[in-house]
């Protein structure tokens, strides 16, 4: 055991926290602080997107219009996508990426401490400006978030303040990529190989990197929206040798590698919960490793499979349908290997391990519907409705915010030194997954009815299924509520302490330092006991 | 106030990124209002913004460069700023690829389509049957009238021929620096400025001469998008990168770097290197081909 580094920062005078408010939150430059301001950040984004959601399933839960004009609802379904995406779970991934990487790679803090700052700072005010568009007389966007021309070119005034937004959060998202990646491959303690790293530090590398590589790619494809209205710019105006197309490909080459971004934080995350509970090492590390290296090069070139109906050439549709399929197998790979970790381990579930195991299943799920989307002939049927939706909720609820869950409830005693309760943890656990279940498992069955997404109104003979996607919806909301109300018991109340190793098989450097961790860790490098490590087993 | 803490340096407390948010906010909202014509004081209101930024930029930049003079930041520091340059450079690469990809998408797939070609594609035949993919174009609605470009043989190559010599003259004046031969470093840098300053005399000049001559504007179909965005960009980043290069000039007269600890003058160097690069893309992309 080698716990040194901690026991020097009682003795460090510089390990003070700063005295005044505004010192420690607003001018931050300390990895943990500014992780917690990311997670409060993302969860008030969650509650905020996820009323957003209420309010469109309460339209949805009768046919025909009663509670809110059309307008208004696609306001809410552009907003709701906007906010989840990036206020919620990319904030939610960057805060766990602040607070978990420097203590697991046993660096005293983010390479770049300013610009990590920065990064933060930008997102309440892009949020801002996003949100007040709500309060404009003509409304908030409504052309849905992927901003499709011509249609989102003939929104009101809302229309610069949400491409300034977007623009904004762009450069937070890559400033705070930078900082990750710098950390990464900088601010390793020695003997830190790369294959020694945990899981979640190796996809947040990758994440990263995609990050980089497509955040400016957004910015140009709306920088060319913005000319094209204010400008007189043909870019996707085919009367001037444009292509609205052309922005479907420009904005898919982002939005491809964009969801993967919002998966692959989450893949690592279970990577670290599901070996701690099952009391054996991850299986297959270094397969974990290049199967998410495959799935980022791959996202970069399967974009097309989001526009099969658009009207591409014929070898256009085989190429992106095959490419896509591709995808399965790395998929694959890690879903065999978090079943592997478990199979003959000393499995217990406590509460972080309920949500890592309904990830798997339910993630599972939202990816084989994926691989029904992209199949051309099949996707012909199925795009533009409930089924796509239905999809990518089961990626992205059950998979990324059941993770970033898990994530929270497995590091939480680390962060605040209490254990949350652990009864009303589970009974969260179970009215969510029983309810996001009876939310979005039956728009699978309305999709392939027919019934199509982004409208306030259906037919009649939908009601039924439409009805208990929204009493899920309701309860499912709920649920996120009382799961604020644990999180602040937790922080404030809780009287149960966190022992520095909070779980009994959790290996890693975070897992050695005290809990709550001290305000400064690891201020000089730690040394590496490899027993310690979660890979340890490599050697 | 700031304080190293162990090896690595961690400044304790920065009020400059919240001075930036502020500023970059009260651009983009004045900038949105303007454009949306909401009220009249919008423009003023980017205006300060963009004075914000800059007041954030000094001062954040020049703390940087104070704890540098003073010998605060040690290998692994100067590491991660390289990787910070580093990174930042991939993602500008990326931004003007989008531009690019506009310009292949469109001259590889969407004119031809319009033109006629491919099957069952049937814009061509329903809407326009008269129009002929002939590159340049504003379109079949001739979108801005009739325009002419600018040759490429003609400014636009006095142009590259300008950013290439001023790759070599920083690099003359990077080997300088190694020597620690002040006087010519100096002079290279001086030289490197002019040429990037002689370049954007060019473009203004060539801009002028398309708007009043040509009728060649940013509203000339997808021939005047792609070419005013592309050339437009990379002239705000050769307008950036010369500030810069001004910067570390003064910053060398004044006796900062050594020969072995000048990763700002790199940074700058590479910098200029990039928009190098994306300018030999233009010449032969937007001009020559």
């Amino acid at each position: 055991m080698s716990v040194t580094a901690t026991e020097l920062d009682h003795h460090d005078d510089h390990d003070h926290k700063p005295s005044g408010f505004l010192d420690r939150w607003l001018f931050s430059t300390n990895h943990k602080d500014i992780g917690t301001l990311y997670l409060v950040f993302s969860l008030v984004m969650f509650l905020i997107g996820g009323s957003m959601a209420m309010i469109i399933r309460a339209e949805l839960f009768q046919p025909g219009l009663q509670l809110v004009q059309p307008d208004f609802f696609n306001q809410m379904t552009t907003m709701h996508a906007l906010v989840m995406i990036f206020g919620a779970v990319m904030p939610a991934f960057v805060g766990l990426a602040n607070w978990m990487i420097p203590m697991m790679i046993g660096a005293p803090d983010m390479a770049l401490p300013r610009m990590n700052n920065w990064s933060f700072w930008l997102l309440p005010f892009a949020f801002a400006m996003l949100l007040s568009t709500l309060f404009m007389d003509s409304g908030a966007p409504a052309a849905g978030w992927t901003l499709y021309p011509p249609l989102s070119l003939q929104g009101g005034n809302s229309f610069a303040f949400v491409i300034f937004a977007i623009h904004l959060m762009g450069i937070s998202s890559i400033m705070g990529a930078i900082n990750i990646i710098a950390t990464i491959l900088n601010m390793r303690a020695p003997g830190m190989n790369l294959l020694k790293m945990p899981l979640f530090v190796w996809t947040w590398l990758i994440t990263a990197f995609l990050l980089i590589a497509v955040m400016p790619v957004l910015a140009g494809a709306v920088t060319m929206l913005l000319t094209d209205k204010f400008f007189a710019t043909s870019f996707f105006n085919a009367a001037g040798g444009g292509d609205p197309v052309m922005f479907q490909h420009i904005f898919w080459f982002f939005g491809h590698p964009e969801v993967y971004i919002m998966i692959l934080p989450a893949f690592g995350i279970v990577s670290e919960i599901i070996p701690t509970f099952a009391r054996k090492p991850l299986f297959g590390y270094v397969s974990m490793v290049y199967a998410t290296a495959s799935i980022a090069f791959l996202s970069f070139i399967v974009w097309a499979h989001h526009m099969f109906t658009v009207g591409m050439p014929l070898g256009g549709e085989l190429y992106f349908m095959y490419a896509t399929m591709l995808i399965a197998v790395p998929t694959g790979v890690k879903v065999f290997n978090w079943v592997s970790t478990m199979w003959r381990g000393a499995m217990t579930f406590e509460t972080p391990m309920l949500w890592a195991l309904a990830f798997v299943i339910l993630f599972t799920i939202g990816g084989f519907s994926g691989l029904m989307l992209a199949i051309v002939p099949a996707d012909f049927q199925y795009h533009d409705t409930y089924f796509v939706v239905a999809h990518f909720h089961y990626v992205l609820v059950t998979g990324a915010i059941f993770a970033i869950i898990a994530g929270v409830y497995y590091w939480l005693p680390k962060w605040t030194g209490n254990m949350y309760n652990e009864t009303w943890a589970k009974i969260h656990f179970w009215w969510s997954v029983i309810s996001v279940n009876v939310l979005f498992f039956p728009q699978h069955f309305l999709g392939l009815a027919g019934m199509p997404r982004r409208i306030p109104d259906y037919s009649v003979q939908f009601t039924e299924f439409n009805q208990w996607s929204s009493i899920g919806g309701f309860a499912f909301g709920l649920a996120q509520v009382f799961f604020a109300i644990i999180l602040i018991h937790a922080c404030y109340y809780s009287k149960k302490k966190a022992a520095a190793q909070s779980w009994e098989g959790a290996k890693g450097l975070e897992w050695t330092i005290p809990s709550p961790a001290p305000h400064h860790t690891f201020s000089t490098p730690p040394k590496i006991n490899k027993d310690q490590l979660a890979a340890g087993h490599l050697d | 106030m700031a304080q190293a803490s162990g090896g690595y340096y961690v400044p304790h407390g920065t009020k400059w990124p919240i001075v930036g948010s502020i500023g970059l906010t009260t651009a983009v909202v004045g900038a949105a209002n303007m454009l949306n014509g909401t009220f009249s004081s919008a423009q003023a209101m980017m205006f300060v913004g963009f004075a914000i930024i800059v007041f954030m930029m000094v001062g954040w930049f020049g703390q940087v460069i104070r704890e540098s003079e003073a010998g605060t930041y040690g290998h692994q520091e100067d590491i991660s700023f390289r990787m910070g340059m580093m990174w930042f450079i991939l993602s500008e690469v990326m931004f003007f690829a989008a531009f690019f990809g506009a310009l292949f998408y469109a001259r590889m797939f969407a004119l031809p389509w319009l033109g006629g070609e491919g099957t069952g594609l049937s814009t061509h035949d329903t809407l326009w049957p008269s129009f002929e993919n002939i590159w340049p174009t504003n379109g079949p609605a001739h979108i801005g009238g009739p325009f002419e470009t600018i040759p490429a043989f003609d400014i636009p190559l006095v142009n590259t021929l300008l950013l290439l010599t001023s790759g070599v003259t920083i690099t003359l004046a990077h080997h300088a620096l190694r020597k620690n031969q002040r006087t010519p470093l100096v002079w290279w840098l001086i030289a490197t400025v002019a040429l990037g300053a002689t370049f954007m005399y060019f473009q203004v000049y060539e801009y002028i001469h398309a708007y009043s001559d040509l009728n060649l504007t940013l509203g000339s179909g997808i021939y005047g998008s792609t070419f005013f965005m592309l050339t437009g960009f990379h002239g705000m980043h050769v307008t950036v990168g010369a500030i810069m290069l001004m910067v570390i000039t003064y910053r060398c007269m004044k006796g900062h770097f050594t020969p072995e600890h000048h990763f700002g003058f790199e940074a700058v160097a590479w910098y200029w290197h990039f928009v190098d690069v994306v300018w030999l893309g233009l010449f032969v992309f937007v001009y020559v081909v």
